[in-house]
């Protein structure tokens, strides 16, 4: 097999790459100019459906078939909203998209706005980007100017505008209900679903909510067709290209892109360089800090496609892949990740906000060396109330509004069941007998 | 003291109004943009933006209180925040918030007597491979260690 050549990512470090000078000299605008000009919302739809592009934000539901949701005949407008509020901890690979190539993701989102029928768009971004979001108003500016944006863009019938928006610290918003309750000026708090975005979102009008590596993936599959694009990859169920996001103990940590379904022990000791002063791997997050922790024989033969990693017992998420090896304390780590649940759950459900509340409490003493025999059996107990999931007969319900509750039981439930050697070594001597 | 948008701000608030479909929308880029004046959020800023928004100060207030970005109390010049979360943690962000209590006499949360330091501990910043991460302000500062950030800090005016 040749040498992979980087798609999403080509241009990033080249001088000048986020300006429109540029990325027109690169083919820029050509799939936009395409999907406005040349192309029917039906055709935009069915080449992102038959690539079978899944959402890169971390759900990885197709994205022709969320567009495909959104009603033909609603008589609201409809809206697109690029998630950039990268918040994943493990996870910075919009970011760097968003600062080497802007345009790329501008590309993706017009030609989404096309398939919608959508004429205002926003790009929902982390409120900590401040120099992201300064970089993207330049380059919508720069579109504006040029006939990109604005009223009848390539000199068609089609109007669009684009506006960058803020957001301003919570994890939550990245959650596509949140998102939404944000961006209507309100806190971030999930609705419930059904009805989804695409019926009910940003004012109660239809909307789709797509992720920045998602978007930026459009441009290419318009440019170069369903097939090509489902040839990337080792499998046609999990195609395209994919930026993993390495870090945690790698002597090379930064976003490596690759095809879907590259080895992840590649990934580490290859790209990434492997763990420092060649200690052993101890445990790998595949897809983020939502996705169940893997040990290290556990990851031998991944492959980092989404229905790979499921089978494996966790998911590709975002791939946000965290890295420990064997100077990790897992009881440490787990604590770490159980306060940054409890401090952005929120507080919308009781399961949730209780339950990670209480989770860092016992986390809390027990690593202060007060723990108790049952404590472990108890934290098992509190993740199953905040996200088991309840069967009744086909359909599964979670306990919480939103996903969140499974993002903070699928690993605590990981690092407790995996590494529970490491917490029984936490106990005092009189609870460990 | 009653709180208006200076210079071109006015402008930009207006502006947003027009472009946004709908007026509440306008909350989260209005409070950014007069906490970028003020330096903060007052009771008597939130009171007139929810006039201007054509809501209640507790339905603003509401929403100020949710987001770890705005802020209802007077901080330090620089706002100094150490990323925690796991992977800035894997790479040592402890001893960099150790440090920055040691050099300016401060807990988290605390702001230095002269007004120029608050140090806070925020949750993951998106920055994971560059661990660890110092948010100043606006910027990011990545991959420092004790003695870079002192470089830094001791840099700024």
């Amino acid at each position: 097999m040749s040498e992979y050549q980087p798609i999403l990512i080509k241009h990033a470090g080249q001088p000048g790459s986020s300006t429109l000078e540029y990325y027109l000299t690169h083919e820029g605008y050509r799939a936009a100019r395409k999907a406005v000009l040349d192309m029917s919302k039906d055709e935009i739809i069915q080449v992102v459906k038959d690539s079978n592009l899944q959402g890169r934000g971390g759900a990885g539901f197709p994205a022709g078939v969320k567009w495909g949701f959104v009603p033909r005949d609603s008589k609201w407008p409809k809206y697109l909203i690029c998630n950039a509020d990268e918040s994943e901890p493990g996870t910075f690979k919009d970011r760097l998209l968003i600062t080497h190539n802007p345009h790329q993701m501008i590309e993706g989102m017009i030609i989404a706005c096309k398939a919608i029928d959508c004429h205002l768009a926003f790009i929902y971004i982390r409120g900590e980007f401040i120099k992201e979001a300064a970089l993207l108003e330049t380059a919508l500016e720069e579109c504006s100017m040029s006939g990109l944006l604005g009223k009848g863009i390539f000199g068609s019938k089609y109007d669009l505008d684009i506006l960058v928006h803020r957001g301003a610290g919570a994890y939550i918003c990245g959650e596509e209900m949140g998102l939404i309750e944000s961006l209507e000026g309100k806190r971030g708090w999930p609705r419930i679903k059904p009805p989804f975005p695409a019926i009910e979102g940003y004012l109660r009008c239809p909307t789709v909510v797509n992720n920045v590596e998602t978007l930026s993936n459009l441009p290419h599959i318009i440019n170069n067709g369903a097939e090509w694009f489902r040839n990337i990859g080792a499998s046609p169920d999990s195609p395209g290209p994919k930026l993993y996001c390495l870090s945690g103990h790698v002597k090379k940590p930064g976003v490596y892109e690759a095809p879907m379904g590259t080895r992840l022990r590649k990934l580490i000791f290859g790209q990434a360089g492997g763990t420092p002063e060649g200690r052993r791997l101890k445990a790998v997050i595949p897809g983020g800090s939502s996705a169940p922790v893997l040990t290290a024989d556990e990851i031998e033969d991944l492959k980092m496609d989404f229905p790979s990693v499921k089978a494996a017992g966790s998911m590709l998420g975002s791939a946000g892949i965290i890295v420990m090896d064997e100077t990790t304390d897992m009881v440490q780590a787990c604590y770490n990740l159980a306060r940054f649940y409890a401090h952005e759950s929120c507080g919308q459900c009781t399961p949730c906000r209780e339950g990670t509340a209480w989770l860092t409490k016992i986390l809390s003493r027990f690593t202060q060396g007060r723990g108790r025999r049952e404590d472990i059996d108890l934290m098992l107990e509190i993740s199953d109330n905040i996200g088991g999931l309840v069967d009744f007969s086909k359909v599964s319900f979670g306990k919480t509004i939103c996903p969140f509750g499974e993002a903070v039981a699928w690993p605590m439930r990981s690092f407790l069941e995996k590494f529970r050697d490491e917490f029984e070594a936490y106990l005092p001597k009189e609870a460990a007998a | 003291m009653s709180f208006a948008f200076t210079g071109d701000r006015q402008k930009r608030f207006n502006a947003l109004l027009k472009i946004y479909p709908d007026k509440l929308s306008v909350a989260l880029p209005a409070l950014h943009l007069a906490q970028e004046q003020e330096g903060y959020l007052s009771p008597e800023t939130i009171e007139a933006l929810a006039e201007m928004l054509d809501i209640t100060p507790a339905s603003l207030m509401d929403t100020v209180s949710f987001y770890t970005m705005f802020h209802t109390q007077p901080r330090g010049k620089y706002l100094l925040q150490v990323c925690h979360t796991l992977s800035c943690s894997l790479a040592g962000a402890d001893k960099i918030v150790d440090h920055l209590s040691r050099k300016y006499r401060i807990k988290v949360g605390e702001t230095t007597e002269n007004g120029r330091f608050t140090l806070l501990k925020v949750e993951c910043l998106g920055s994971c491979g560059t661990a660890p991460v110092i948010q100043i302000n606006d910027d990011y500062y990545e991959r420092v260690s004790p003695e870079k950030l002192n470089r830094i800090l001791d840099k700024l005016p």
